[in-house]
């Protein structure tokens, strides 16, 4: 990105009179304390300070919105030319802040209480109590080595993605349809995916694999014990998701120079060789966009896991997000559960950075 | 010599060996097709079952079973029930009404902010007190990294407060979330690729900033947009986590239907295929005409 100034070059004269500074001034001024007013009204409502207040917090909300939309008029009405560019920014940037920044700081507040929607008292603070709890609680370093285990399936991903890009770039007929095909699991969602291969395809008694098996003189049995469940949790995943790598270095693959592609043939290079000398260093950006890509996703599997075996047998399918996706729906033990995201994001967060950092020499630009 | 008669010993090594790689390469692409297609033939045939046939475990329809609308009919979808008023399928078509309005309102909300920012971070240099260009495109695109476990709960509280828990509006404006960081993704890419000079004659011939963006900027990106919101639009149709925990009865999803009868007992495998296939249906299809959009955005990015 070039500093010295915009890509896009504009010579404006704007002339803009204090009056028409003024008014946008008092626009977001005027509707910033028109929404704090508000809450403020609304706060001391709930806390039985006020007798008359609005039902729920909706006013406010109207409040707020005016509020972004009086701040986006108003970068044009006091800077002119310079406020039109700033508007192609200003709304996505202040919708990703009002959705993320307030809820973080939000959860950064309840993680630090006691919190059960069962319990009448509401929220207390009960300092490092759950830090405490987490310490101890085995299942939730069980979901995270099992993170572990998923995100080093991402090579085995890989391995496949990268042998079917291969196949769809090699010269075949009907490449088109072979395209759409190793698309479609892509399209499916998880949890139908879920039903479709978990729970009937694999089903002990009736499904086809299981029947496959016994033909084969073998007992099936998919969900028993932790290895073979989480090697079908895995597969499971990868089924859906091979497809999103595969695209990525299928367009990697058909972005190579040709020429250089040919000059390993006719220096004599065989299909083995010129594979592992010069497509493959080729395409290591590509290659490394595409896994980090997979990992960030993988970070959040889910829907998978507490549709099939909800983290059974004995936590040993569990992801951190299925495990505190549980500690909500059954145990409704927010404080605790939230405290366990916040330190998930935390583990995430300096993981993905230390894995960027490792890998940003193989990556042409940063993700 | 041998480049006019191909009948040396060495060239039909190399034609055994061509066909040997031929047919490697085919026999390894047919058996990926059945391993993508297995599961959603299954599904799909599986739905037109009845009991027998699923424990007896045939396969092809008319050679080994009967098809019937047994498993359609229990979400209300059958020929036969068409005619008639159907409380199940009422409650199937407002799932997926909902899962409609849902995705494709959040993801057309999504690309517009989303081009929007691209736009702005690939033409000109903003300074949001110490945030530079780069500093806000990592910004964005750091959401990305943001799991959705972590703002579940305290959306759930903040939803709840404003009333919108089990509302539309309340999934739309998140799903918009989960997906601009892709969109943005997409976009800077897009943008990066057009000549700025296309807009220096633009701007020349009278028309401002935004009248340039519209007008000239917008019609060449828009297959790109395109590609971004089919994406968007999948990625939304799919989601089920926080529409398990944001929705009730009003707004639910489809996924969330599909989930809510895979966990009661002694489910019926007929309709629980003909349900899947419902909910799979609609993107099978997008897949399958709008395949060149959906590889478009995926490799964006990707390749530079």
């Amino acid at each position: 990105m070039n500093t010295e100034g915009d890509l896009l070059h504009t010579v404006t004269a704007d002339n803009i009179s204090d009056n028409r500074r003024r008014v946008g001034k008092v626009m977001v001024w005027g509707t910033a304390l028109l929404c704090a007013a508000l809450a403020l009204w609304q706060m001391a409502y709930e806390m039985d300070r006020v007798a008359r207040g609005f039902e729920t917090w909706r006013p406010v909300l109207y409040a707020y919105m005016l509020w972004a939309t009086a701040l986006c008029a108003a970068q044009v009405i006091v800077n002119g030319e310079k406020g039109k560019r700033t508007l192609f920014v200003l709304p996505a940037a202040l919708f990703v802040i009002s959705l993320v920044v307030f809820p973080l700081l939000f959860a950064l507040y309840i993680s630090f209480t006691d919190w059960n929607l069962a319990s009448p008292n509401g929220p207390q603070p009960n300092g490092t109590d759950n830090l405490v709890e987490m310490w101890n609680d085995g299942f939730y370093w069980n979901a995270l080595k099992n993170m572990v285990y998923y995100v080093l399936a991402v090579s085995v991903e890989y391995v496949i993605a990268f042998g079917l890009a291969l196949l769809l770039n090699a010269q075949i007929r009907a490449r088109k349809f072979f395209r759409v095909v190793f698309l479609l699991p892509l399209m499916l969602s998880p949890v139908a995916v879920s039903w479709m291969i978990g729970k009937s395809m694999l089903e002990v008694r009736f499904g086809p694999i299981s029947r496959m098996i016994r033909e084969l003189g073998g007992e099936p049995s998919f969900f028993g014990t932790p290895e073979t469940a989480r090697f079908m949790i895995m597969a499971m995943d990868a089924w859906t998701f091979i497809p999103f790598m595969m695209i990525m270095l299928l367009a990697g693959l058909q972005a190579l120079p040709r020429e250089v592609i040919e000059a390993s043939k006719v220096d004599g290079a065989t299909g083995w060789q010129s594979f592992k000398e010069v497509i493959f260093p080729l395409m290591l950006p590509v290659s490394v966009t595409a896994i980090v890509i997979r990992i960030i996703f993988k970070l959040k599997l889910a829907d998978v896991i507490i549709n099939v075996t909800s983290g059974g047998p004995g936590g040993a399918t569990d992801s951190v997000t299925s495990f505190i996706f549980r500690e909500y729906r059954d145990r409704s033990n927010v404080g605790y559960g939230t405290l366990l995201a916040m330190v998930y994001l935390v583990l995430i967060v300096i993981f993905v950075t230390l894995l960027l950092k490792l890998v940003s020499r193989w990556m042409e630009r940063p993700a | 010599m041998s480049a006019i008669f191909k009948d040396h010993d060495a060239d039909r090594r190399v034609n055994t060996k061509w066909w040997a790689s031929r047919i490697a390469i085919y026999a390894a692409l047919l058996i990926w097709t059945v391993i993508c297609l297995f599961p959603i033939f299954w599904t799909i045939t599986t739905s037109f079952k009845l009991a027998p046939d699923v424990m007896k475990g045939n396969l092809v329809p008319w050679w080994d079973f009967t098809p019937r609308w047994k498993g359609w009919e229990s979400i209300g979808l059958s020929p036969r029930l068409f005619g008639e008023v159907s409380t199940v399928r009422e409650e199937f078509l407002k799932r997926f009404w909902n899962s409609t309005i849902i995705s494709i309102s959040s993801s057309f909300l999504a690309v517009v902010l989303g081009s929007l920012a691209a736009y702005g971070l690939s033409r000109f240099n903003y300074r949001f007190g110490f945030m530079k260009n780069s500093d806000i495109s990592f910004f964005f695109l750091s959401q990305m990294i943001l799991p959705p476990v972590v703002l579940a709960l305290p959306f759930l509280v903040l939803y709840k407060s404003l009333a919108l828990l089990d509302s539309r509006i309340g999934l739309i404006l998140l799903y918009t979330l989960m997906v601009l960081p892709i969109v943005i993704w997409i976009m800077r890419d897009q943008f990066q690729g057009i000549p700025i000079e296309l807009e220096e004659a633009a701007l020349v011939d009278g028309l401002g900033i935004w009248g340039a963006f519209m007008q000239i900027v917008l019609p060449i990106a828009l297959p790109g947009m395109v590609a971004a919101f089919i994406l968007s639009l999948v990625l939304c149709w799919n989601e089920y986590f926080f529409a398990a925990l944001l929705t009730a009865t009003n707004a639910t999803t489809l996924p969330v239907m599909v989930a809510s009868q895979t966990g009661s007992q002694g489910i019926n495998w007929w309709s629980m295929a003909a349900l899947s296939s419902a909910a799979i249906l609609p993107l099978v299809v997008v897949a399958i005409f709008l395949e060149k959009y959906i590889i478009k955005g995926m490799a964006a990015g990707a390749v530079k």
